[in-house]
């Protein structure tokens, strides 16, 4: 593996602490964050959705093993988690691949970032990512 | 390999999974709103159609698929969040050879899962 290092003096605070990045680079923390939310529930997923290979009366014991408000809970955040990671998960391929940043400028003071310019796509992946969440929020009022 | 290269497909896998994960998302907790693959009345995972979904080679295969593609994102993404700490030789040898081989556990296991349930389903008398 010929992975380039850079001395890390943040150490763990470096995962969340945004500094003088701003808003996008809480945003990033965010989507780790939930990332690590999800890994832990599909893991988790794999083994509880096995038991419907052995029949009916297995999935009845496995499902009810999972049931409850904690549970009903825990699966809507695990479903906004979705809904915000694979929306602002858009947004970072879109900005990482040169979409939404702006055309390259002569850096001449007073110098200009393109923050500015990836904030409104930041700005409409949280309204897009919030609607999903209402959505699926209403579905599982429904639901109960 | 490169990390760029696993970065790619990193990139790649999160595409698969924004459309399947999307659907199983759509089907398991949108059908208030967008009845999707639940033929039968009740909840998603209510057993008549969890079997109805079991019997069908689509859903085998885009598990599958799904499978793969989540655990190598999930996993790829949890490695570099580990190593962002700068650990040494030793230990990053550790990370990557844990996580690969947990990852290939867990994908004979998802996979066999899936692929056994359409024959499983079969066999109970569906």
């Amino acid at each position: 593996m010929d992975t380039r290092t850079y001395p890390n003096r943040l150490g763990p605070w470096g995962w969340i602490g945004g500094g003088r990045w701003g808003f996008e680079r809480y945003l990033y923390a965010l989507h780790r964050l939930t990332g690590l939310g999800l890994l832990a529930y599909f893991l988790l997923h794999i083994f509880v959705t096995s038991a419907r290979v052995f029949g009916p009366e297995s999935w009845a014991r496995s499902m009810a093993r999972v049931t409850g408000p904690l549970f009903t809970w825990g699966e809507y955040l695990v479903f906004a988690a979705f809904a915000f990671h694979a929306v602002n998960g858009i947004r970072l391929a879109l900005v990482e691949l040169g979409f939404a940043v702006g055309r390259p400028i002569e850096p001449v003071y007073p110098y200009a970032t393109s923050v500015g310019r990836q904030r409104p796509l930041a700005l409409a992946m949280l309204v897009i990512a919030g609607v999903i969440a209402i959505w699926g929020g209403y579905n599982f009022l429904l639901a109960d | 390999m490169r990390d760029r290269t696993l970065w790619t497909w990193h990139l790649f896998a999160g595409v698969v999974i924004l459309v399947f994960l999307g659907l199983h998302m759509t089907i398991m907790h949108l059908d208030g709103t967008v009845r999707v693959f639940n033929p039968a009345p009740g909840e998603p995972i209510g057993w008549d159609n969890v079997a109805a979904r079991m019997q069908s080679w689509f859903f085998a295969v885009t598990y599958v698929v799904l499978l793969g593609a989540a655990l190598y994102h999930g996993l790829y993404g949890f490695r570099n969040i580990l190593l962002e700490l700068n650990p040494g030789a030793g230990l990053r040898r550790l990370v990557n050879v844990g996580l690969s081989l947990a990852g290939l556990a867990l994908f004979v296991f998802g996979a066999w899962v899936a692929l056994a349930a359409p024959g499983a389903f079969a066999r109970m008398g569906g």
